[in-house]
Parts: C-alpha cells; structure tokens; sequence
C-alpha cells in the first residue's frame, strides 16, 4: 500500500494529538457561540449544544478512522484554527448567528476532511475539475454561513429603488430597494438548499424502489416500471405547473412533487445498474445464505451501485436546481419575501431595457454552479469508467 | 414487412393508452390532489353556499368516471369550457394562442433543425479540431445554462446594444408572415441555443459510431475523400438516431416554449398556462396541460415509430 503523500516523507501514522486538540478546540468554540446566545432563543441554544457533542463524537470517529499523514493533520488542524480566528476576529458578527457559524464550520471541516481523504484521486483532477470544485465549495460556504457574510438583512429595505453599483451597496439595489448582494447571498442559501433537500428525495425514493424492482423481479418490477413510464411521458415542467395550479404554491408542494417527479429518472437509472448487480454470484450468495431483501439491497447492490449514482446526482441536481429557478422566474417557486435566484431576474427584468446587467447576475450565478457541477460530474465519470475497464 | 407493422402497432397502441392515462390524471388530478379546489378559488371568506354552487358548476359533485368521460366528450368536440377567471370560452382564448405558440416552435425547429445537423456533421469530420473542442464546450455549457439566462443575454445585445430586434415579441392576429417572423425572432433563437446542442451532439456520436465500421474503412482505401465518407456512407446509416433526437427535441420545443414566452411576453399557449397556475383557473390548465401532453406524447411516439421504421435490419428482413 502507498500511503497517502502530500509532499511529506512521513507515512507512519502520525499522533494522534492533532486530532484531539482540534476537536477540543472546535468543542469549546460551538459551546461558547450557543452559550452566549442562551438569552436570544433558550431551547435553541440548548438543541446547539446538543449538537455539538454529537457532532465532536462524529468528528473524533471519522477522525481516528482516518488514514493520515502528519501533512494531512496540519491541513485539517490548520483550516478549523483558521475560521475560529476569523471568527473571534469578527466575534460581534459571528455571535449573533451561531448557526451559521456552526454550519460554515461544517463546511470546512468536512471540506478539509474529504480533501485529505480523496487526496490521491484529487491531485490527479484536471483543471476544469478542480475549478468546479472552487466553484462548488465557495457557493456551499455561501450558503451555510450566508447570514455572517451578507452585509444586510435578507428582505430588510436599505435604500431606494434600483441603486446604481458601488458605495454602500456593493451591486446596488433591487426593485424595492433592498441590497443586491444581501439577496444574492440569501438567494444562494434558499435555491441550493431546497434543490438539495429535493434531489435528497428523489434520490432516496428512486433509488430505494429501483433496487426494491430489481431485487424482487416479476410483477413488482413491471408495476413500477410502467408507472415510471406514465410519469415520464408527461412532460416535467407541464407536469409541475398542473400540481401547482391545485395544491397552491409552497415549499414543501415544491420539494415533494419535483422530488417525485425526478425520482423517475434515478428509479430508470438505479434499476439498470442493480439489475447488472443481483444476478452476480455473490448476491446469489447472500440470497442463500438467507439474507433478508434489506440486507441484499444495502450491503450488496448498493456498495457496488455508488459510482454511477453518484454521478447521477450531480446531474440530477443541476437538472432540480434549473427546474426550481425556472419556477421561481415564472412566479410560482419560491415566494417572496423569500430571495431566490430566478426570482430575482424576473423582478429586476426591467434593468435589461436600460443596459444594465444586474439582472443577469442571478442568472450567472445559477449558470456558473451548473457548468461547476457538470464539470466534476464529467471528470467523475471519466475517473469511475477508466477504473473499471 | 409483418413483423416491422407489428412492432409499429404496439408501439401506437402503447401511446393511446399512455395518452389515455394522462387524460384520466389530467382531469381528475383534481381529486387525488390535497386541498379542496372550491375553497381555493373562492378564498376563505366563501360560505358553505357558494362553494357548493362553485362545486356544481366545476362538476365537482358528479361521481369520478361521469366526469371524465364528460370532460372527454367535450374535449374531442372543441368544447373546453368556460375561464373561471373571465368566464370566456377557452377554445376562444386559446385559439390564436396555440397558432403563436406553434408558429414559433416551427421558426425555432426551421433554423434549428438543419444548422444543428449541418454543425454535427462538420464536427464528426473534423473532429478532435480546434473547431471540435469550441462546438463542444459551447453546447455543453447552453445545456448548462437556465433558459431565461440565454434569453436575456439576447435581449442585452441584440435589442439593447445593437437594436437589431424587438425586445418584446408583440403580435396581433392580422401580422403579415414576415412580420410575424421578425418580432419573434429573439425567442426563436433562444430556442434554437436550448435545442441545437443535444441535437448536434447526437448527430456527432452518430457519425463517429459508424467510423470504425469495415465499410467506412473500404471506402477510405478505395482512395474517396473524408467529406464524401461521412456523407454518402456515414451518414445514411446514422439516420435513425439522428431523426429519433431530432424529433425529441422537436417535443422538447413545444413544452420549452413556456419559459421563452414569459421572457418575451409573447401570447402563446405557454404564457397562458401560466397566468393560469397563478389565478388557479384549474379549465384553463387542464386544457392548456392536455395539448402540451397530447403533443409531446404524440411527437415522442413519432420518433418511437421512425426509429423502429428507419432500422435497417427491420426495412430488410432476411
């Protein structure tokens, strides 16, 4: 076995001193940030504490598990060190959402982690791979700590109407004078995260009934399969826009029903691969060996089925993502006061008439996480498909 | 030729009874859906009174299979009933509608259609061309891009930089051709950058597919030019799928239109289904829904049959 080397000569597991001072550390550092918000939202504060030990117990685990170097260790250490003392730095901002904080750090820490863990497969990415990578980490960090980095409230009225770029306003105001990269940044957190939780769904309900098919065959497997085919021959936004016109629009309409609706697609895809999977010998095997479906589905197709669905998700979320802001445009996703990317181009629209490319921005920056997400995806397959040949 | 009809057959049979089967949810989603609809339309401060009358009048009270068959009936003779919103017959309101929208679907498919083919073609022969790699990265980041992004950024250079186009397509029923033509061209071409590069993308595949065939390499020893290769002899046999993506997308074109239509407030059937979802004028949807379906399932069972039609394993049986 190579170890793991990022230009240290070390390869014998370092001690394990780093890890602890780093949980530690973050420990504290959580606890601190919901203690002091006790007085704001008690029970709150109280459910963050809670988090944060289960959270440390999480961290030391994976931690230990993990296959280190001293190099490693540094980065992670390095990269938790680094945002406690932003934070501290900026402590009257942070404090005031220790959630965000709490999340941001998430973000890295788990960023740092995964970096280190896939470091072998990382260094070799091509550029475009890695620019989606950037792309990606800085629109998560975005939108996990999006309340600590925009300058104002999400729909709090700062200003008059359509002010030009510059001054106190970074890219101006909107049509109701609120700040343009406030709205952004909530923008961000409100479209990724429901995109995400949605993408969850249908990857969750998908990929459980296509294996469910595969695994049992027969009447089972043709039931779903043509129910999927039904769902698919209506086309996906008409589809949407006929639930919404009955149910009315809200969030959790919007989660459930693009979730289902796309779940068809992960159903096709999961079925296809699990079907090349339970005629292997060693499902046989499991079979009978007695294993329930359960097991067969969980520790057998599963492991096995991860590359490609992998990839599928990335795609499927590009393809939620696009779905939800065009709803959004169209007035009929995420209502306001709530900021949201499509939205927020079909409001400031009349920005265009004048030359003025702010309406655009939104629009951009749901374009430039798609190509980021489509170009880690591409290079993903390319590294899964070679592996395997 | 039997087994060739057989396969056709089926294939029709299936999308009547898919066609059916959206009809049936089409107009009874009402039903499996939660909220009650009459109490939606008539806003919490309705009386038990009227949101019974407005059941009656949305037939709402009729058992489940009166009210499709009904709603069938009506349907397949023109008569879709009365907008709740202006209490205008729908057949009226979505007359011209469907022709704007089916007029730029058609300009869209026009232009699209041959320049995608036409750009397939020339990126299979040159492939691996710095021409190649720019075709590429230009589709797959149009795949990428929301649709109202590309729209806009049209709108931005060609009606506000340049002024060469309408920035809204406004058009009245007596336009002449040309007219027509010219005010929707922006959200023609819009169009045409969502669909070209699936399209183009295939066209490539195909081709390139067919390369390492022995009979491409005979025609490459008898000495015939690259061009004349992939035209005469790649070509023809990479037609199915070629026609098969060509009328997806064609499909594709109907239901995409809804998005376009907003951004340039063109009066189309798209722009009228979504005012509609907005005032919840659930007739109104449900017509507008059952040709955007009926049209989308019928051109995807078109390609179905053309690719079993166009197999040339199939059109010479042995």
């Amino acid at each position: 076995m190579v170890s793991i080397s990022m230009g240290s000569t070390l390869s014998a597991k370092p001690s394990p001193w780093a890890c602890r001072l780093s949980v530690t550390a973050v420990h504290f550092f959580i606890l601190v940030l919901f203690l002091q918000n006790m007085n704001a939202d008690t029970w709150l504060a109280i459910l963050g504490v809670i988090v944060v030990h289960l959270y440390s117990a999480v961290a030391l685990y994976l931690w230990s598990n993990l296959d280190r170097t001293t190099a490693g260790d540094t980065v992670i250490v390095a990269v938790t060190l680094e945002f406690i003392l932003i934070a501290v730095l900026f402590w009257d901002r942070f404090s005031d959402w220790p959630w965000s904080t709490f999340f941001g750090l998430f973000v890295m820490q788990s960023c740092a982690y995964l970096g280190v863990r896939f470091w072998r497969g990382l260094s070799k990415a091509p550029p475009t791979a890695w620019f989606g990578l950037v792309v990606i980490l800085l629109y998560v960090l975005m939108a996990a700590a999006a309340p600590v980095i925009a300058p104002f409230g999400e729909s709090e009225i700062v200003g008059f109407e359509y002010e030009p770029w510059g001054g106190e306003f970074l890219l101006g105001t909107d049509n109701l004078g609120r700040d343009m990269l406030t709205r952004l940044i909530y923008g961000g957190r409100n479209t990724i995260g429901i995109a995400f939780l949605t993408t969850c769904l249908a990857f969750f309900l998908g990929s459980f009934l296509g294996f469910v098919a595969a695994t049992l065959g027969g009447w089972t497997d043709q039931g779903l399969g043509r129910l999927c085919d039904i769902m698919m021959a209506i086309p996906g936004l008409i589809f949407i826009l006929m639930v919404l016109s009955v149910t009315g629009t809200s969030i959790p309409v919007l989660i459930v029903v693009i979730g289902v609706l796309d779940s068809t697609r992960v159903f096709r895809l999961s079925r296809a691969v699990a079907m090349n999977i339970v005629v292997m010998d060693y499902v046989e095997a499991a079979r009978l060996r007695g294993e329930s479906l359960w097991w067969v589905m969980w520790r057998e197709v599963l492991p096995n089925s991860m590359a490609p669905l992998v990839a599928e998700f990335g795609l499927r979320f590009c393809f939620v993502f696009l779905t939800l802001s065009a709803l959004s445009f169209l007035g009929l996703g995420i209502q306001p006061p709530l900021a949201d990317w499509g939205s927020m181009v079909r409001e400031n629209a009349t920005l265009i008439t004048f030359g003025d490319i702010t309406p655009l921005l939104p629009a951009a920056s749901i374009a430039l996480l798609t190509v980021g997400v489509n170009f880690v995806v591409d290079w993903f397959l390319h590294l899964t498909s070679g592996l395997r040949e | 030729m039997g087994k060739l009809a057989a396969m056709v057959a089926r294939r029709l049979a299936l999308g009547l009874l898919t066609l059916f089967i959206v009809s049936v949810f089409i107009s009874l989603g009402v039903e499996f859906l939660p909220g009650d609809l009459a109490t939606a339309v008539m806003g919490q401060s309705a009386t038990p009174e009227t949101i019974a009358a407005m059941r009656k009048e949305l037939g709402l009270d009729l058992p489940l299979h009166e009210r499709y068959i009904e709603w069938l009936w009506k349907m397949m003779h023109g008569d879709m009933g009365v907008s709740l919103a202006n209490q205008r017959e729908i057949s009226e309101l979505i007359g011209t509608r469907l022709e704007n929208t089916l007029f730029l679907a058609m300009i869209a498919a026009v232009v699209a259609v041959p320049l995608a083919v036409t750009l397939g073609i020339l990126a299979a022969l040159y492939r691996y061309s710095l021409y190649d790699r720019l075709v590429n990265i230009t589709t797959l980041s149009s795949i990428s891009f929301p649709e109202f992004f590309v729209a806009y950024i049209l709108v931005l250079v060609f009606a506000v930089t340049l002024g060469w186009f309408p920035s809204i397509s406004n058009v009245s029923p007596g336009l002449g051709f040309w007219e027509h033509a010219y005010r929707v061209s922006l959200p023609a071409l819009t169009l045409t950058l969502v669909v070209i590069a699936h399209m183009m993308r295939m066209t490539r595949a195909a081709i390139i597919n067919l390369l390492a065939s022995p009979y491409i390499e005979m025609a490459a020893l008898k000495g015939m030019t690259r061009s004349r290769i992939i035209i005469k002899h790649a070509l023809p046999n990479a037609l199915a799928p070629i026609i098969n993506v060509i009328v997806i997308n064609l499909a594709y074109l109907v239901v995409g239109v809804v998005i376009v239509e907003v951004v340039f407030v063109y009066p189309g059937l798209g722009q009228l289904l979504v005012d509609s979802v907005s005032t919840r004028d659930i007739p109104v949807v449900q017509a507008s829904a059952m040709i955007f379906a009926g049209t989308y399932i019928l051109l995807n069972l078109t390609a179905d049959v053309l690719s079993i039609a166009t197999n040339p394993r199939l059109m010479h049986p042995r």
